[in-house]
């Protein structure tokens, strides 16, 4: 059952417990306990909303920043990575195998406060050996959700 | 000038469905409750294989029982699945969609004369075929009291010296309707006992919600007196790439695959290159939409209990067949007032046989957020009626 409130509650996060109980066939008081134990083991971490800032008339600015960094005996990355994802301007911070150490998203309003960002905070990180930002031009699609294309249903209106 | 005309042709009826839809073609925002088919794009890695097929120019003819390795897959998943061994040598073949597996079963197996039993309410296409095969359809009309299985009484009551062929139609369109192992059972020992053969249509066997589903064929002493007709249209949402398959003794693979041979030639290539790829890659797509399906369809019942509306509980397909006999209207008056007053469109159940009156098919192969916009109409539309009963 957690399998399947989980892949149900990825999509849509509003869904009410009740209409959970009846699309799942449990219930009610089964999905409210569960739920509740989901967000007290910190498996479901937050009900976030997916917006298309594009749309609006909000001016927001989003990069992803690789960053090389050294190691810290004892703590590997996670001092450093604390240290980079403390900051309310980062919305991720994921540690990377391959060419580089920590994919870091930054959202700000403008491409001048984001390379403001990395010059002064990120790259003067003792830690920090090298940054490469990369702005983000379009979002075609995110979070499994497709932001570029409406859904349109381009079947038969009947069928047998 | 002569009659350019078949009598034939001219005979048959034409499809209920139809004039539905060309009402429906001409309105404007309507929600349609009415396709019978899946509204998944069929899974990319799927798509992908057959474009790929195309770049590499994979263009030609395949042989006319279909390409090797799709009967060889198809074989290995009728295992997988039914437990079922078929010889991908002589006992399958590739077909355009299930359809002309329905058409190309009748035709290799009926003379003139035949008795083919068709239970109904089921898909528009047995009767016909059987009519143009030279078959005489014989129907059965299946009942709501038994969740519209055929029963082995029902079977054996429709029985002559005639009878040829018994068209078994199961996860059932419209109806949603399956048939348990204890069913097929108890009705394969009157098709032993009266020595026929059946056509079992299986095409939403991926699609059922209760115990996986179970094949006429598994059946001890039924694989030599079965036609299994399949395909990828509901499985793995492959309805537009036009591809099924018929599986059974060799004798009537071999007659079946001659009639394909001359009117057919092969199925289509760059469909049956997808078609491998789905059966190799293709389970977990198939689950993850057989849940979704599944939500949907407990969601319909729960809307239907709540607005009063009497339904039986459908164990398979993408249908649920609620009555609307409490209305004291025919399905036809029903299904085009509902259309006209709240623009949505469900299929009266008599499109699929004279004794789907009294129902209509509701298909969820649309997102629950459709499917409670239509649900919300229909409350309202089923609380005017009542009003008008009353009053």
């Amino acid at each position: 059952m957690r399998e399947k409130i989980l892949t149900v509650i990825e999509r849509n996060s509003r869904i009410d417990t009740k209409e959970l109980s009846v699309i799942l066939g449990v219930e009610e008081i089964d999905i409210v306990n569960e739920l509740a134990a989901l967000e007290s083991e910190g498996i479901i971490c937050g009900y976030h909303t997916l917006i298309d800032w594009e749309k609006t008339s909000i001016e927001k600015v989003t990069a992803l920043i690789e960053v090389r960094v050294t190691p810290q005996r004892g703590q590997g990355f996670d001092s450093i990575a604390e240290r980079i994802y403390k900051y309310p301007e980062v919305t991720s911070v994921y540690l990377i195998s391959g060419g580089f150490d920590l994919l870091v998203t930054l959202e700000g309003k403008s491409l001048k406060e984001i390379s403001g960002f990395v010059s002064d905070k990120l790259s003067t990180l003792d830690t920090v050996l090298s940054t490469a930002t990369h702005f983000i031009l379009k979002k075609y699609k995110d979070h499994g959700t497709i932001l570029a294309k409406k859904y349109e249903d381009t079947r038969e209106k009947v069928t047998p | 000038m002569r009659n350019p005309l078949s009598d034939k042709a001219v005979g048959l009826k034409p499809s209920g469905i139809r004039k539905f839809f060309d009402i429906v073609n001409e309105m404007d925002d309507v929600i349609s409750l009415s396709v019978g088919e899946p509204d998944f794009d069929t899974p990319w890695h799927i798509r992908d294989e057959g474009i790929y097929s195309l770049e590499k120019g994979r263009t030609f003819y395949t042989s006319n029982a279909g390409l090797k390795e799709l009967k060889e897959e198809i074989c290995n998943y009728l295992k997988r699945k039914q437990g079922v061994e078929y010889n991908p040598l002589n006992e399958v073949f590739v077909t355009v969609g299930g359809s002309e597996g329905i058409d190309a079963a009748m035709r290799a197996m009926l003379n003139p004369g035949d008795e083919v039993l068709i239970p109904q309410p089921s898909f528009v296409s047995y009767e016909p075929c059987a009519v143009l095969a030279g078959g005489v359809p014989v129907i059965i009309e299946l009942k709501e009291e038994n969740e519209f299985r055929l029963t082995a009484q029902e079977l054996e009551q429709a029985i002559t010296d005639k009878t040829k062929l018994l068209v078994l139609p199961f996860p059932n369109n419209p109806t949603g309707a399956i048939m348990e192992k204890k069913d097929l059972e108890e009705i394969a020992e009157v098709i032993i006992k009266n020595d026929i053969y059946v056509m079992s249509d299986e095409i939403y066997a991926e699609l059922t919600y209760k115990d996986k589903h179970v094949s006429i064929a598994e059946i001890p002493g039924m694989k030599e007196r079965a036609i299994l007709i399949n395909g990828f249209s509901k499985a793995y949402a492959m309805t537009g790439w036009r591809l099924g398959y018929a599986c059974g003794p060799k004798e009537i693979i071999a007659q079946m695959l001659k009639i394909h041979q001359f009117a057919i030639m092969c199925a289509p290539t760059t469909s049956q290159y997808a078609a491998v790829e789905a059966l190799r890659n293709g389970d977990e797509d198939v689950a993850q939409m057989r849940e979704e399906y599944n939500q949907r369809r407990r969601y319909l019942l729960y809307a239907f209990k709540e607005m009063g509306i009497k339904c039986f509980e459908p164990f398979g397909a993408f249908y649920v067949f609620p009555s609307i006999k409490e209305f004291g209207m025919t399905s036809d008056e029903f299904a085009t007032r509902f259309l006209q007053e709240e623009k949505v469109a469900a299929v009266p159940g008599t499109a699929f046989g004279d004794c789907g009156e009294g129902f209509l098919r509701i298909s969820y192969a649309y997102s629950l957020d459709n499917l409670k916009i239509a649900m919300g109409r229909l409350a309202d539309f089923v609380e005017r009626l009542r009003k008008e009963q009353k009053g």
